[in-house]
């Protein structure tokens, strides 16, 4: 790499990271949405930019430069913050217009194309800064309400990026009032960018319906569907369906803006370029398939020592039941729940479930089968690493081989099984000596087995 | 073996017949199980030939396992409910001497096994079709796995099973794939997941018990997916109710019975959905379940093959029983014992619209009077079984119309009803009678139970409990007249006598003799029953306070059939039980207040009589038997019950009934 592309790397995964740690108010999706545009960038061509084709009746709407702020709350801490960004964004943006002082310097040498490329980045890079300088500093404003025209700052972002003629189309706008289009998903590749019939409303808070909603809610509770199941604790008045139902939205007369968003990934079923696309609802569902698909898994559960995890609130939920439920199949196969156990039973000839053996104390066996399947798992992965960025963010590991892999971990998994000796399903007298021996290998049971008359 | 083998001479006739026709000559001594030993013992080669023909056994004690199936090499069929006491050493013999040949097992009344024995008869017998594992309350989901092992297995049973699970259930499924049959009745571990997964894998499956498993309509959708499901059970299953019923969509073509007993959450509008069974479905069973009115009886009017229909303990209306009359089906089985609201209207609409009736259940319809019995007899002329315990409200006349228009009944309950002698003389035309049960009917004398006994020489079954009026003279007429005798009742039938029971031993099919509180029974009375008896198995004399030592001494020395003896209230002491201690096969005894018994003589008799299963004992012994003792009993699978009643004086029957009366 060019150290000057790679300084420019840098200057992404800091200002990234930073905004990371900003911890910005859920419905600011401003910051987010950059990030990932940023961490999409390097090897895309035609760098990060977001192309908004607009209709002609709507261009003026999204120029037009309506500040919008959705902090409810002044909060002088936050700002602080903010202000501290600033500062930094500040610096990232006399780095990069030294850089390209430099490079104009330079570059009576280079061809043509390669300079029209790096320009393009630049200039991408220059404008989402700015971006984030200008909307960061609108939320600074203290008294300012949400407007009744409530077209965030993406917009204006949209806008920006527009101008300065991006091609990539990581977020992809659909409006809902054009369902017709939906329905085609081979149009719908075709036809990134939105139409816009009306203000963007930000995603964010709409999927999660909780910031919103926030303010009539007592302290304690994040969540408006939270704060509806702890009611039912109260009395048999707040089980009716209607209580239980989702409040109505007030603000729905407006017609809402269904944005969708694609995996950087190419060649995932959640790029926009793969054949059956399904996109992404929102920004954070990126993020999260992103890191648990095309990531190292670098969480480990700390009781079972196996299940690794990338995304840290999957580590968290698998801690809550970990060790409890093991539904073990005689393949070797490990389920949460009994039904998929059973699921997986009906479905493959020759599988059984599988009786733990008493004595087996044999935690040799699984952590064998783990190394196997990690060495399977990181030959495997491709050399080309596209997105080291988002694993500095991470803060992962040194080696860049195994951050990815074109297989998820499902697939690898299978591979690791087939590998490991065993005897034919088939022929289940021997596998069930298999069992019986104590070569099988479940980690030592707790009770789920041996409970009698347990009535499920 | 007790006595040696008769020494031959060089040359026998005997010798002379082939093993067929040797064998054929077996085939035909099955009456008695003690015939075939006396045949083994005429000579050697009858010996040899007797152990090559058996190919079923029934053990007294695992103890002699290794003896007996070296002798008896063909041995297919085992059933072991004689021996609590089976472990895993025991069947590791099985397993060892039976190998391919043994195709079914019986371990529904042993214990003490796990499943180490069980795989290892499973691994040993590859050709094991029958497996019982009723009642093995400790087995695990590791036993069912060793049962898996069992490839051709075919039917299997599991019954009160309940420490099996899912899991277990699971590796049956797929490792028994050619089961037809397979009961899970109260194996309360196991759930729609379990029995989807039987649906699923098991695709022969014929017949299915579900009761009182907490399924749902779930895994029900998948059961109806079996192609050859004929027989389903779902006494007692909660879990299913209307809504997941309606919304069922039955695929199945080849059922044909069907038990929705106590389903209590299933009415009219799920049983809407048996319509789709509309094609095969002939046998249902809804007792105990919803109400019985026009929509339940609607609902199943589309049903055109059924020809079987229980209701018993329902609440019925007057309205669902003409419905049901006016199914388009003519019904040959109705049983609406102890439905409440059975009225002499709906009844009749029903009977008269189904001539066809075979059997015809009514015990306690109290409101039924004779108009009921009329119209039953009057069109259902072909019945075979009549039920009518306890229909109070029949006067005596009416049963007259039985004798006089059903000659064709086998089958007669009139337990505690108005009948009088009249009666019996009428019903004394019905020439197939095999079962009379007359307990409780106090109006029936001598006189007509005379006719019984010269007309109805097929008669198998009699139940004469509390007929008051009877004497010796009925129980001789039937003693005579019905050599095919092979049940009776005659409990506190006062004025019976040793007479009657000399009379009896001539019943040589005899096996169940009730005559509690016969105080003029005797020990010779019984000695002549278990010299002529030889096939007795159940007997209870308790309160035949004339009965005592005497009389147990000629009972252990010729009723080794005996299974089942009730002893209270009499005059044995420790020699009579002691004595009786040698029969081999006596399993359970019941031994309240009797006077002359000690303690030690207790201990002894426990000890010496090894196949005991059940002892009823005074709550008095528990505190005076050494614990070693119970200790002992347990671990050669005997239980113990302990009952604390107190001395009860005997009432008279009119006195009886009274009290029975009012306790209602």
């Amino acid at each position: 790499m060019d150290p000057e592309e790679r300084l420019c790397a840098d200057t992404w995964t800091k200002s990234s990271s930073s905004s990371e740690s900003l911890k910005t108010p859920p419905n600011n999706t401003s910051f987010n949405d950059f990030n990932t545009q940023q961490t999409f960038s390097f090897n895309n061509p035609f760098g990060a930019q977001i192309s908004v084709t607009s209709n002609a009746n709507n261009q003026k709407q999204m120029s037009d430069p309506q500040e919008s702020n959705n902090t409810q709350d002044w909060d002088p801490r936050a700002m602080l913050n903010d202000l501290s960004f600033l500062e930094k964004k500040i610096h990232q943006l006399q780095d990069l217009v030294h850089v390209i002082v430099r490079r104009r310097a330079q570059s009576a040498g280079q061809a043509d194309e390669i300079l029209v490329q790096q320009q393009q980045l630049m200039t991408a890079d220059l404008t989402s800064i700015i971006v984030q300088l200008i909307s960061t500093a609108g939320s600074l404003l203290p008294s300012v309400k949400q407007t009744i025209c409530p077209e965030s700052s993406i917009s204006q972002q949209f806008g920006v990026t527009n101008q300065t003629a991006g091609v990539s189309d990581n977020v992809v706008f659909q409006h809902n009032n054009s369902v017709n289009k939906l329905e085609d998903p081979s149009d719908m590749t075709g036809f990134f960018g939105a139409e816009q019939n009306c203000p963007i409303e930000d995603h964010e808070m709409k999927s999660d319906d909780d910031a919103d909603e926030g303010e009539n809610l007592p302290p304690g509770f994040k969540r408006d569907a939270n704060l509806r199941m702890h009611m039912r604790g109260h009395g048999d008045e707040y089980k009716t369906p209607a209580a239980l139902a989702k409040p109505h939205k007030e603000s729905s007369s407006e017609p809402i803006l269904i944005k969708r968003y694609s995996c950087p990934y190419i060649g995932c079923k959640r790029n926009k370029d793969h054949k059956k696309f399904q996109p992404l609802k929102t920004i954070l569902c990126v993020k999260n398939h992103y890191k648990r698909t095309h990531c190292d898994k670098t969480y480990t559960c700390s009781r079972c020592n196996t299940k690794k995890f990338s995304v840290i609130a999957d580590l968290k939920t698998h801690e809550k039941h970990c060790g409890r439920d093991k539904w073990l199949c005689s393949c070797g196969t490990t389920f949460s729940r009994k039904d998929k156990l059973f699921g997986h039973i009906a479905l493959f000839q020759g599988h059984t479930p599988a009786i733990p053996v008493e004595e087996s104390k044999g935690s040799a066996g699984p952590s064998n089968k783990v190394e196997q399947l990690e060495f399977k798992y990181k030959s495997d992965a491709p050399s080309g690493c596209s997105c080291r960025n988002v694993m500095d963010l991470e803060g992962s590991g040194e080696d860049p081989i195994s951050y990815f892999s074109p297989l998820n971990f499902e697939t690898s998994c299978i591979d690791g099984f087939q590998e490991f000796p065993r005897p034919p399903f088939e022929d289940s007298e021997s596998s069930f000596s298999f069992l019986l021996s104590g070569s099988c290998d479940y980690p030592p049971k707790n009770g789920r087995y041996t409970g009698s008359n347990d009535m499920e | 073996m007790k006595k040696q083998l008769v020494p031959e001479s060089s040359f026998s006739r005997f010798d002379l017949l082939s093993e067929e026709i040797v064998f054929i000559i077996l085939d035909f001594l099955n009456e008695n199980p003690l015939d075939k030993k006396s045949f083994s013992r005429v000579s050697r080669s009858f010996y040899a030939i007797e152990s090559r023909h058996r190919k079923f056994l029934k053990p007294l004690r695992s103890e002699h396992l290794t003896k007996i199936l070296n002798r008896y090499r063909y041995v297919s069929t085992l059933d072991l409910s004689m021996c609590p006491r089976i472990t895993d050493a025991s069947l590791g013999v099985i397993s060892g001497r039976c190998k391919e040949m043994l195709r079914s097992i019986n371990l529904s009344r042993s214990k003490f096994f796990s499943h180490v024995g069980l795989s290892n008869l499973v691994m040993n017998c590859g050709n094991l079709v029958e497996i019982d594992l009723s009642n093995a309350t400790e087995l695990k989901d590791s036993a069912a796995a060793a049962i898996a092992g069992a490839k051709n297995l075919e039917r299997l049973c599991l019954a009160r099973c309940k420490s099996i699970t899912d899991i277990g259930i699971g590796c049956i499924a797929v490792g028994c794939r050619k089961l037809r049959f397979l009961s899970l009745k109260w194996c309360l571990g196991v759930g729609d997941l379990g029995v989807g997964l039987i649906a699923v894998k098991c695709k022969e499956i014929r017949s299915l018990d579900l009761s009182y498993l907490p399924i749902t309509s779930k895994c029900l959708s998948q059961i109806l997916q079996l192609q050859h499901l004929e027989d389903l059970v779902l006494e007692g299953c909660f879990g299913i109710d209307d809504d997941s019923l309606a919304a069922l969509k039955l695929g199945c073509k080849s059922l044909e019975t069907l038990d929705m007993s106590s389903c209590q959450n299933v009415s009219h509008v799920g049983l809407s959905s048996l319509n789709s069974l509309a094609g095969c479905l002939q046998q249902l069973n809804l007792s105990y379940g919803s109400r019985v009115d026009r929509a339940l009886a609607d609902s199943l009017r589309n049903l055109s093959m059924l020809h079987s229909v229980k209701l018993d303990g329902c609440q019925v209306t007057c309205s669902g029983l003409k419905a049901i009359g006016n199914w388009c089906v003519s019904l040959k089985e109705l049983s609406l014992s102890k439905c409440m609201g059975v009225t002499d209207e709906g009844l009749s609409s029903v009977v008269t619209k189904h001539k066809d009736m075979k059997k015809l259940d009514i015990t306690c319809c109290r409101k039924i009077t004779h108009l009921s019995l009329a119209n039953i007899t009057n069109s259902c002329t072909s019945l075979v079984s009549l039920k009518m315990e306890s229909c109070t409200s029949v006067s005596a006349e009416a049963f007259v119309l039985i004798g006089q228009r059903c000659q064709f009944l086998e089958e007669l309950d009139v337990t505690d009803n108005e009948i009088d002698d009249d009666g019996l003389i009428s019903i004394s035309m019905c020439a197939q009678l095999s079962s009379l049960k007359l307990g409780i009917c106090l109006n029936i004398t001598d006189e007509g139970l005379i006719h019984i006994g010269k007309c109805c020489l097929k008669l198998k079954e009699i139940d004469l409990y509390r007929s008051a009026g009877i004497t010796d003279s009925s129980i001789l007429a039937i003693a005579c007249g019905c050599p095919g005798l092979e049940m009776i009742n005659i409990a506190y039938c006062e004025f019976i006598s040793d007479r009657s029971l000399k009379s009896l031993s001539k019943c040589s099919k005899l096996n169940t003799l009730e005559s509690r509180g016969c105080p003029l029974i005797t020990s010779s009375g019984l000695a002549a029953i278990a010299v002529g008896c030889k096939q007795l198995f159940k007997l209870d004399i308790k309160k035949c306070r004339n009965v005592d030592d005497a009389g147990m001494i000629p009972l252990a020395h010729f009723s080794q059939n005996l299974k089942q003896i009730n002893l209270s209230y009499s005059s044995v002491t420790d020699v009579g039980l002691l004595s009786l201690a040698s029969i081999s096969c006596l399993q359970s005894i019941t031994i309240l207040h009797l006077e002359g018994l000690t303690p030690s003589g207790l201990v002894a008799a426990l000890l010496a009589c090894g196949g005991l299963i059940k002892v009823k004992l005074h709550a008095s012994f528990k505190s005076l038997l050494p614990p070693l003792l119970f200790e002992h009993l347990d671990a050669r699978g005997c239980t113990f019950q302990w009952r604390a009643k107190t001395f009860q004086a005997e009432l008279d029957p009119k006195c009886w009934k009274l009290q029975l009366a009012d306790a209602e």
